[in-house]
């Protein structure tokens, strides 16, 4: 039995629909990501799942129980529960008297707070700071108090909004580090919301992609990642080369897309006649001065237009006689002399080709 | 000109020699004011948490009320509440007309507002980000009322000195179900009245600077408070 089961979940403000038809299951000890560009809903699902509002229609069950309605078991519920807010704020006492707060509204005894919350601040690596006022603390800092604060209480289920949003890359690396930590001592399920496509890859075991209020996808970040299941999916999950055409011959699932300015050769089960996007990721084209013979079935020689520098790697975009967009590595990229104007291969293999249906 | 200057030289004497009559006026004066504020207090803060934190209907108009009342006139409470214990009120069996016990009622009638308004502006004025993170960290609805009210604390305390200005130095309600009984229930502000209408400006100008003196204190504190 899940932990955490929403059933067609509905959220309006007014006219807007700000969730439809949500459905996801999360068990225990699992870590969930729910991914999807800000505005899409995230934090909005991860309020009614603490039990923060109340939603339009649809169930939410906590450990088998329907709790989307009880007020006498909220309390309760939400003792089992921890969130850590987008924007996490502290209260205006100590670091020690912040992390505090939980355990004594628990009733837990004096002594055994004291024991908890030394050892949480060793883990946060803020123990220094335990007598310092939360409110003079970094970003950062708080970000670590606000996951302390709600790891000490124990929950079964720990909900993170955006837990590294607008952090620089050191505070992002400790936190990512300190939730892998969470993920990897405690039996915590885990259910976190980020628009970073990559950390949600890199903690969960399990991803949805929430679009528009809409889980579009639901499945471990692999799948999701290299099979994204529509368009909308495949763009935010960083498919830059989303090419539109329709099927023109199959065979042995070997099929030939019409793209208008050429064919695609990719592997599907798509019949004759469907209307698909080929969708090739950036980091699956090689580029090279000539044809180089291979056993890539897919070949277009094509002009650079432009030529970006993205630290160790080089983003270059390509007209050939449709838009392909390469990631190859900056040293390559050297010693190809990659410039714009450059006349240059560009080649995929056909099981480099994930095919979507249009319009789905 | 002479005369004022020769009753501000006097005034200062009574103050130093620590003249009994000045004192227990005075004294009485900061008893009167602190119980009315106290017990205000002990009524507002709960009072006002369970306004702010509680959707009825007609709350909007409520603090709109409340805050109207911000500038009730004191005679105005003075004679709602000379009429509630006069022999002929409601309540006129207990006595209670002025006695010290009733001028405590009526600082209190005329503060509640004040107290009321300025904590629930307070409580308003908090991140509602606060509430979330008490309320998922597990905190019932009483421990969410604590937590908050910590928060706004230096609010709390402003809006309970300010109480306090305003009580001490208000002189329609003592004297109307005070009385002004020497030794009784006569208190700086009620006292500087009568002395002013019987032409004895040092004693009025003695007790008009402690009253000052007060609220020089009052405002300090707040100061103190505000910038912690």
């Amino acid at each position: 039995m899940s932990l955490i089961e929403v059933v067609d979940l509905h959220q309006k403000y007014g006219e807007r629909d700000i969730l439809k038809n949500i459905n996801i299951r999360v068990d225990r000890g699992e870590a969930f990501a729910v991914i999807g560009p800000t505005g899409a809903g995230k934090t909005t699902l991860l309020r009614l799942i603490d039990l923060l509002g109340l939603p339009t229609s649809g169930r939410i069950y906590f450990d088998g129980i329907d709790v989307t309605e009880l007020r006498r078991m909220k309390l309760e519920v939400r003792r089992r529960m921890a969130f850590v807010l987008q924007k996490p704020v502290v209260f205006n006492t100590s670091v020690y008297n912040n992390i505090a707060y939980g355990l004594k509204w628990r009733g837990v005894r004096e002594s055994s707070i004291r024991k908890k919350v030394s050892n949480i601040l060793e883990m946060v690596d803020l123990l220094a700071y335990r007598k310092s006022n939360a409110r003079t603390l970094s970003g950062g800092e708080v970000q670590r108090v606000a996951i302390a604060r709600a790891i000490v209480n124990e929950p079964e289920v720990l909900l993170l909004d955006e837990p590294t949003a607008n952090l620089d890359p050191i505070s992002t690396s400790k936190i990512e580090e300190l939730v892998a930590n969470i993920i990897h001592r405690y039996d915590t399920t885990i259910i976190m919301a980020t628009h970073d496509m990559s950390q949600g890859q890199r903690l969960a075991d399990r991803i949805g992609v929430l679009i528009n209020g809409e889980i579009l996808q639901t499945g471990v970040p692999r799948d999701v990642f290299s099979s994204p299941l529509n368009r909308e999916v495949a763009e935010f999950v960083g498919v830059e080369n989303i090419i539109d055409g329709v099927i023109v011959s199959s065979q042995d699932k070997v099929v030939t897309i019409d793209i208008g300015s050429g064919v695609i050769e990719a592997i599907s089960d798509y019949a004759v006649g469907e209307e698909v996007c080929a969708c090739v990721r950036p980091e699956d084209i090689i580029l090279a001065l000539s044809r180089v013979s291979s056993s890539a079935r897919n070949s277009f020689f094509g002009e650079i237009t432009q030529v970006v520098s993205l630290g160790p790697l080089s983003r270059i975009e390509i007209n050939c006689g449709f838009r392909l967009v390469a990631l190859v590595t900056k040293r390559s990229a050297e010693e190809l002399n990659l410039t714009r104007t450059k006349k240059v291969c560009a080649t995929f293999k056909a099981t480099g080709v994930h095919i979507v249906r249009r319009g789905r | 000109m002479t005369e004022i200057w020769q009753g501000f030289i006097k005034a200062i004497e009574l103050i130093v020699s620590l003249d009994p009559e000045v004192m227990e006026i005075a004294g009485r004066s900061l008893g009167i004011s602190m119980t009315s504020c106290l017990l205000a207090s002990l009524v507002c803060i709960p009072l006002a948490s369970l306004i702010y934190f509680h959707n009825f209907p007609g709350k909007r108009v409520l603090i709109n009320i409340i805050q109207t009342f911000f500038s009730l006139p004191t005679v105005c409470v003075g004679l709602f509440v000379f009429v509630l214990f006069s022999r002929a009120g409601p309540l006129g069996g207990t006595n209670l007309l002025f006695t010290p016990t009733v001028m405590v009622l009526g600082q209190m009638i005329l503060i509640t507002p004040i107290l009321l308004g300025l904590i629930i502006s307070a409580l308003s004025g908090v991140d509602k980000a606060i509430l979330d993170t008490a309320i998922s960290l597990g905190a019932s609805g009483f421990q969410v009322a604590a937590v908050v009210l910590r928060e706004v604390r230096y609010a709390v305390l402003a809006a309970i000195i300010m109480g306090f200005g305003r009580a001490i130095s208000e002189v329609g309600i003592a004297l109307m179900v005070g009385g002004n009984i020497r030794g009784f229930t006569r208190v700086i502000t009620t006292a500087i009245s009568l002395e002013t209408s019987k032409g004895e400006l040092e004693l009025s100008l003695a007790l008009g600077m402690i009253l000052i003196f007060l609220a020089l204190v009052v405002n300090v504190t707040l100061n103190r408070v505000q910038q912690r």
